[in-house]
């Protein structure tokens, strides 16, 4: 009788309930595969029997036009790539700064704080794509001497960098506010200074909780560095747009598009999974 | 026991007041703590015991009054109030762990980045403490992992690691499980054995009896009364403390 605990049968109820848990179970994955099945029929049945399904597959998915558009497509990725890359990075810098400037409290910084304010506001509201404009011709327009000739790719990441930075210090901001004010207490009363207490204990707390949320500009960053292409930098859209032109076939818009959509994908599962391992980190220890 | 040096106070403050707008807080608060002393600041809530321990470490700003920590007016515009800080060290009810780093960087933060300790050394401190409190296996665990009791020890110690003049405690049980509440008290008794001077703000009476060398009472922001411990809990004077004593001796 010492070890009754090592020696747990379930009881008869809880193996009843047990077996027809898993009947259930194996009964709901049927249905589901099923219901898929059929759908999926409908859906191809109907599109292809459609009276003009022949001219859509070959408008917009010409396997032909697609294999020869493809190198041009892939070299203006990867300059998509690397704007996106010199970009992301910037975003990130100049988006920390502005929020940081919008959090300083003495009054020497009054000027920062308002110029911070004011930045946020105008380049949130202000169209992308006229930031990309004035950027972009507007500046090699003024034929600085001293600029020389500034590559369109440079120009473009500058004028994405100006909008998202506004986005990014604003979930930036919000995040620096999320931690409880006493944890800054606690760093003071150690007698850590504002600088310290911002670096060490508020920024790592803020920054992990908005991690979902910049991922998110992120990803809209991702296709967003596509519309450099309206300065006439020849990346994957520019270059399907003049595949399209040589063909009068739309299937490289649709290449392009599709591989946009693919270095997505990434981004956004790796989204989720970062939220998924926050919201368990935050609810350890409840059932629920 | 330690001896108490009388000769010269640690700490000295000499009518603190403190107000909220038109709401006055504290109405000219003196105080004396003497090195190895432990004084129990007892009252009321709303009575400025909270407010007085945060006017003392620098954390609230004072509206008149001076503070002197060694001789050193730091209550004095142009003093260094981080520096200050370090030296007076302040736990609070709710703990205030950082939520982000484990037990031991939690200890290990101020002493590397404010007294420039190295990562090796800062962590020999924060262990020996650990091992000193029982909680040396927790040391790679995050706060919220812990128990009241453990996260509460564990802010005492972080407080405590970067040997302050002066160890303020606010109501440092007062958020805990009755059966937490113990070894939080051991803890105080441990480091008064050691030598620590320490002004606690409690709901603990016979803690502060226990314990305490000096009892301040606190009514209306201003010291209705104060004494030697064994004298203040049983010969009170004054007619507002025997109504306090009573109330609380009623639960």
């Amino acid at each position: 009788m010492s070890n009754t605990s090592n020696q747990y049968q379930p009881s008869e109820a809880e193996l009843t309930r047990r077996a027809f848990k898993a009947q259930r179970k194996r009964k709901s994955t049927l249905v589901a595969f099923a219901s898929t099945l059929l759908f999926a029929a409908v859906v191809a049945i109907g599109l292809v029997s459609t009276p003009g399904w022949s001219r859509v597959t070959e408008s917009f998915f010409n396997i032909e036009v697609g294999i020869d558009a493809f190198p041009r497509i892939i070299e203006g990725i990867w300059l998509n790539l690397r704007v996106l890359f010199f970009t992301t990075i910037s975003v990130v810098i100049c988006g920390l700064l502005l929020a940081l400037m919008r959090t300083l409290r003495n009054p020497v910084f009054f000027p920062l704080r308002i110029f911070a304010h004011g930045y946020v506001d105008f380049f949130r509201g202000l169209p992308l794509i006229i930031v990309l404009y004035i950027v972009g011709f507007g500046i090699p327009g003024l034929r600085l001497e001293w600029l020389g000739r500034v590559p369109v790719e440079v120009l473009g990441t500058v004028a994405l960098t100006l909008t998202y930075s506004a986005y990014v210090s604003e979930v930036f901001r919000a995040g620096i506010e999320s931690i409880h004010p006493s944890q800054r207490l606690a760093a003071r009363s150690l007698g850590l200074s504002y600088s310290k207490t911002m670096r060490l204990v508020v920024l790592p707390q803020a920054v992990r909780r908005v991690a979902p949320p910049l991922m998110n500009d992120f990803v809209a960053l991702q296709k967003d560095v596509g519309l450099i292409s309206v300065l006439g930098a020849i990346d994957a859209v520019r270059g399907a747009q003049i595949e399209v032109a040589k063909y009068a076939n739309f299937t490289p818009y649709v290449l392009s598009g599709l591989i946009f959509v693919l270095l997505a994908i990434p981004t956004v599962r790796f989204t989720d999974r970062i939220s998924a391992k926050l919201a368990k980190r935050e609810q350890s220890g409840s059932a629920l | 026991m330690t001896q108490i040096d009388w000769s010269k106070p640690r700490l000295l403050a000499r009518g603190i007041r403190k107000q909220y707008d038109e709401r006055l807080i504290l109405g000219g608060v003196d105080l004396e703590v003497y090195p190895g002393q432990i004084v129990a600041l007892i009252g009321s809530s709303g009575s400025g015991k909270s407010t007085l321990l945060r006017c003392l470490n620098l954390i609230e700003e004072i509206n008149d009054g001076q503070i002197w920590l060694e001789g050193e007016d730091i209550s004095a515009p142009e003093v260094d109030q981080d520096r200050i800080r370090q030296e007076i060290g302040l736990v609070f009810q709710s703990f205030n762990l950082f939520a982000h780093l484990s037990i031991l960087d939690n200890i290990t933060l101020a002493l590397r980045h404010v007294q420039g300790k190295s990562k090796d050394e800062a962590e020999k401190i924060a262990l020996q403490w650990l091992g000193r409190i029982g909680l040396a296996d927790k040391a790679s665990s995050y706060p919220d992992k812990l128990s009241g009791g453990q996260q509460q020890r564990t802010a005492i110690v972080r407080a405590v690691a970067l040997n302050p003049k002066l160890l303020l405690l606010d109501e440092v049980t007062s958020a805990l499980d009755p059966e937490l509440v113990g070894e939080v008290l051991e803890l105080i008794k441990d480091l008064k054995q050691t030598g620590t001077t320490i002004v606690m703000a409690t709901h603990e009476l016979s803690f502060a009896r226990d314990v305490a060398d000096w009892v301040i009472f606190l009514d209306k922001g201003v010291v209705a009364e104060e004494g030697e411990a064994s004298e203040f809990f049983a010969n009170p004077k004054q007619d507002r403390t025997k109504e306090f004593l009573t109330r609380l001796k009623a639960h």
